[in-house]
């Protein structure tokens, strides 16, 4: 080695990573803020967190409305539990911890005190998918895959802070349970450029494009935009169609986006099973729709610690790795979706 | 509002003589058992030795101490009673027909299709019933929500919830007493019932429980432990907690599978306990002798 420019070197960056890219717009702890906002207007918001306020953004909250904070200690079970109890006398509770937690750890109690009695309890996971270098303690790859399975429950994964800031009121205004995919610390400000307004249940359109339809959801719609516009420089028209929105799931807003000719590609912050492409998958099936989805997530598996743009090129989910597989998917015309295409069975 | 309220409020601890007190529980506890034995009868089989160890605590909890509008389930003011041990419903039926809360008739479809009154209670189904219980270890997460939101909306109802020594295994149980006391919630009574059994045996074989009181002491709570099938500690028991300030209070109950049916107190014992077709009017008949003596 002659050099002696120090290389920049890319650490796990513990729990407090930002998926922000280096000079993006970004807003502090928008959930926080959007709910401070909410109470002002709504006495019977409370907030509770499982020691992990200060990691969820609801220490803005506790700090502002500390006669309505209650801190539950690092006991996860009995914060899903308490938060159906405060539900039960008439309050609207936001319970915060990390996902891994939240739908691990507590799932029964999410389901059977929360859900089956469809209360509003609305439950605020931190972490969701790979936005920690942390490990697979911390990761929560499988979120949406535990929690699409549970009755009355409206899980909503917001792109940025304009889509965390519309939705907050939106899951208190929802008589049910939901769940929100918290992005939170420095979140990047990016559907403000867009006309869009978050509606609950609701997909939409950011941009419209007659060669790819991108259906994304979560911080994935972000990298979709970034796709799109880099891909738009190559002569590749690109349309993306945002999903906040993954229970209940806007099937109508899907087929139309995919009863096309168009290379449909799916975008997700979560494992390939049980997220949003097999939502799109069995949409698409159970209406008889034959077109193809390539999924662009996570691998069935647990996955590495690191620095999260490392992981995120490892896994595909950064900017580059996306337009990479949209251009392999339309030079490619041999595509092999699966190792084993077998003939068609005969009567 | 002039709807008729529990006994709780009309007639409040103290003021009625003692042994007038007691023995219209008892009268109570004997209506609760008959009721439960009807029931049990209709399936043929179920948790009827629960159901008869625990009608004690039922009838003073009911007809004693909570307080509570039949006629108005949901009126805010309530006192709260959960039962986190879902498979006690035959119990907390045979309690809210004697509350008044259901009709007596309705007891007859107890686990039959359409029923609102289920084999494991559930909210959304019976009037009076405030938890879907069942899986265990919930009870007391979702009573210190309740507690910690009745409080915070200047509400003073009070918060039960019925757990069973099994249940103590479960770790949520004690997360959830640890924020009781941390809380300082008084206005959280648990009752745990110390029948010494579950599902696969002896609790002390199964996973061992006690001490119980020492555990509860340790995490905080005021604690007492009573004969579960004597009226008289249970109400002397009770009025103490009631007035106990502070922090929450537990109630342990050590209460005899079969209580009241000699028949089935001395049967082995079993988590879920058959009985025969010919065997319910011997049960319901020496239950009435029980009652005489």
């Amino acid at each position: 080695m002659t050099s002696t420019t120090p290389r920049k070197k890319l650490t796990t960056s513990a729990m407090i990573a930002s998926f922000a890219d280096p000079g993006q717009r970004t807003t502090s702890a928008p959930f926080g803020h959007a709910l401070n906002r909410l109470a002002e207007e709504r006495p019977e918001i409370v907030g509770l967190s499982a020691d992990l306020a200060k990691y969820t953004d609801m220490h803005v909250f506790r700090d502002a409305h500390p006669d309505r904070f209650f801190q539950m200690g690092m006991a996860e079970q009995s914060l899903l539990g308490a938060a159906a109890g405060m539900a039960e006398v008439g309050l609207v509770p936001f319970a915060s911890t990390y996902s891994v937690f939240a739908t691990r750890r507590a799932y029964d109690f999410l389901c059977l005190d929360i859900a089956e009695p469809n209360l509003n309890v609305n439950v605020v996971g931190g972490l969701p998918g790979l936005t920690t270098g942390y490990g697979p303690s911390h990761q929560a790859t499988e979120d949406l895959a535990i929690l699409r399975g549970c009755p009355n429950l409206t899980i909503v994964d917001p792109c940025d802070s304009v889509d965390i800031e519309q939705a907050v009121p939106a899951l208190a205004d929802a008589p049910g349970p939901t769940y929100l995919r918290l992005l939170r610390g420095a979140v990047p400000t990016v559907l403000d450029e867009y006309d869009y307004r978050f509606q609950l249940g609701k997909a939409a359109e950011l941009r419209a494009g007659r060669d790819v339809v991108l259906i994304s959801t979560g911080l994935m719609t972000m990298r979709a935009l970034q796709a799109a516009a880099r891909l738009e420089a190559d002569s590749v028209d690109v349309a993306v169609l945002h999903v906040p929105t993954i229970k209940p799931l806007d099937t109508e807003a899907i087929l139309r986006a995919a009863r096309t000719d168009r290379l449909v590609v799916t975008l997700e912050n979560h494992t390939v099973v049980g997220g949003l492409a097999e939502s799109v998958a069995s949409t698409l099936a159970f209406a008889g729709v034959g077109t193809r989805v390539v999924p662009i997530a996570l691998p069935d598996e647990f996955l590495a610690a690191g620095a999260l743009p490392t992981l995120h090129d490892r896994y595909g989910l950064s900017t580059d790795a996306v337009i990479a597989k949209v251009k392999a998917e339309l030079g490619g015309g041999t595509h092999a979706p699966w190792a084993a295409d077998p003939d068609p069975a005969t009567a | 509002m002039n709807a008729p309220t529990s006994p709780a409020v009309s007639n409040p601890a103290g003021t009625a003589d003692r042994a007038e007190r007691i023995t219209r529980i008892r009268e109570a506890a004997y209506r609760i058992r008959r009721n439960a034995l009807d029931m049990g009868e209709v399936q043929g089989q179920g948790y009827i030795g629960q159901a008869l160890g625990v009608a004690d605590v039922l009838a003073v909890v009911y007809t004693d101490q909570l307080r509570y509008r039949p006629e108005d389930p949901h009126w805010p003011d309530r006192d709260r009673f959960l039962l986190s041990i879902g498979h006690y419903a035959i119990a907390l039926y045979a309690a809210l027909a004697e509350a008044g809360t259901i009709p007596l008739e309705e007891l007859e479809t107890y686990g039959s299709d359409d029923s609102r009154l289920p084999m494991s209670a559930m909210a959304s189904y019976t009037p009076g019933v405030e938890i879907s219980g069942g899986s265990l270890g919930h009870g007391l997460p979702v009573a210190t929500g309740m507690a910690l939101g009745l409080r915070h909306q200047g509400n003073s109802a009070r918060v039960f919830n019925l757990l069973s020594d099994g249940e103590l295994d479960e770790g949520s149980t004690w997360e959830a007493a640890m924020a009781c006391a941390h809380h300082g919630l008084d206005n959280v009574t648990a009752i745990v019932d110390v029948n010494a059994l579950q599902a696969d045996g002896p609790t002390a074989g199964v996973l061992r429980t006690e001490p119980v009181t020492d555990k509860w002491q340790a995490f905080g709570w005021h604690a007492l432990r009573v004969d579960g099938n004597d009226v008289a500690a249970l109400v002397d028991a009770l009025d103490e907690l009631r007035a106990h300030r502070g922090s929450p209070s537990v109630l342990i109950c050590d209460t005899r599978i079969g209580r009241g049916v000699p028949l089935l107190e001395t049967r082995e014992k079993a988590h879920f306990m058959s009985v025969a077709e010919h065997e319910w009017q011997t049960a319901r008949t020496q239950l009435e002798e029980g009652l005489a003596r």
